[in-house]
């Protein structure tokens, strides 16, 4: 009975047009086959524990055969806000944006201001790289005590979306054992920063999240 | 099918616009110094306005109805999503999930919604980074963390995660190649 109510469930939330794209691949229309469509954000401790790792891949489900035509779009910038303070909102940001071949990084740097506008202060840039090209060993750039990459990567993220769609539809009532992952095989478009914790201010937790930003 | 070929076709059309850029950057090699300057500074200004927004794994495509409301949350800032999005999140995570009381981290629906709904990821500087890892609860995300089966867990598992058991793993566990320990850590391209 209570597999029935939440088989049901299910299907009312398929039938009102819920379609899960994960992780947030493809998560919107505005976003969805360009470059400024975020898949997902990681945050660990680096392999020397006194750094922290930021990752922002972009423009999921990459086949192999698309990904050597996938670029960096030089009017979208993305950006790591950093909040310190709990609130929130944005007390540090990080930028990355393509110039070219090279991705240049900005920050981490307190913005002029807060909120779904940025602007680049071109004076807080704090390293560039050359974007790795598809099939290349990567690129690594260190400076300020900072590691930067740009350039494809395997899509880290692993799911049984198929399956999921299916269990949504009420085509099936639970996951398979074992599942498939729907990413394996794809690629992303990965920016990659390491910095030293101690350049994220002086709590001991903080909140952070992803944007990309087109150029008005 | 259809949107992996549209896919094809963007990425095509994003591929021969760099192309030109490219010419644009060969043909700067000639500039002076001062040229080359003034065309950084531009490179870099103007205003970006925000279009995508990610913290949590999923949370927009889980929660927030299909279409125009997607770019609404992506358009939005984590201080104002609380107030704008915690309704609606209860009501999807209901509908997901009609039977839900708590999860295995106690949580009410208006306490897993009222977390999940400001869209920004809790990262320790002093604590192992993890999504979950059985005893460190959001403290960050690993490649490697499988956040999926931790999101199924906290809203079909129940109070002792038992609950549906057919909908609590997508037993998909780890990714399709292994993370390096070094820099860059995210393994290489297909």
């Amino acid at each position: 009975m209570k597999k029935t109510r939440m088989v049901l469930g299910l299907s009312l939330v398929a039938i009102s047009g819920l379609i899960f794209m994960a992780a947030d691949h493809a998560d919107a229309p505005a976003v969805t086959g360009n470059a400024n469509d975020i898949t997902d954000v990681y945050a660990f401790q680096g392999q020397d524990t006194n750094n922290m790792v930021f990752v922002v891949n972009t423009q999921g489900l990459l086949t192999p055969g698309a990904t050597a035509l996938a670029t960096f779009n030089e009017n979208v910038l993305q950006e790591i806000n950093i909040d310190t303070d709990g609130d929130n909102v944005e007390d540090l940001v990080i930028q990355a944006i393509r110039d070219g071949k090279e991705m240049h990084f900005f920050g981490p740097y307190a913005p002029n201001s807060t909120g779904v506008n940025s602007t680049i202060n071109s004076k807080e840039e704090s390293g560039k790289v050359k974007i790795t090209p598809y099939g290349s060993a990567p690129i690594i750039e260190s400076e300020h005590g900072m590691k930067f990459f740009a350039g494809p990567r395997d899509d880290p993220f692993f799911f049984d979306l198929g399956q999921f769609k299916h269990i949504l539809a009420g085509e099936a009532t639970s996951f398979n054992n074992p599942g498939t992952d729907t990413f394996a095989r794809t690629n992303v478009l990965s920016t990659i920063i390491e910095l030293p914790k101690s350049m994220l201010g002086n709590s001991s937790t903080i909140n952070i999240w992803a944007v990309t930003g087109k150029r008005q | 099918m259809k949107t992996l070929n549209f896919k094809i076709i963007a990425i095509a059309f994003i591929g021969a616009s760099s192309l030109f850029v490219s010419c644009d950057n060969t043909d700067s090699t000639s500039e002076s110094n001062t040229d080359q300057a003034a065309r950084k500074g531009k490179k870099f200004s103007g205003t970006f306005v925000q279009q995508d927004q990610m913290a949590r794994p999923a949370i927009n495509t889980v929660f927030i109805g299909s279409g125009a409301p997607k770019d609404a949350f992506n358009a939005s800032i984590p201080s104002e999503m609380g107030a704008s999005y915690q309704g609606i999140f209860q009501s999807r995570l209901l509908a997901l999930n009609s039977g839900y009381t708590t999860n295995a981290l106690g949580q009410t629906a208006a306490q897993l919604t009222g977390l999940l709904s400001t869209d920004v990821l809790n990262v320790s500087k002093v604590a192992p980074t993890t999504f979950f890892d059985g005893t460190n609860v959001l403290t960050g995300r690993n490649a490697a963390d499988d956040v999926i089966d931790v999101e199924l867990l906290l809203i079909f598992g129940g109070p002792t995660g038992a609950s549906n058991p057919g909908l609590t793993s997508d037993h998909v566990n780890s990714n399709d190649k292994s993370f390096t320990a070094s820099f860059p850590y995210l393994a290489s391209a297909w």
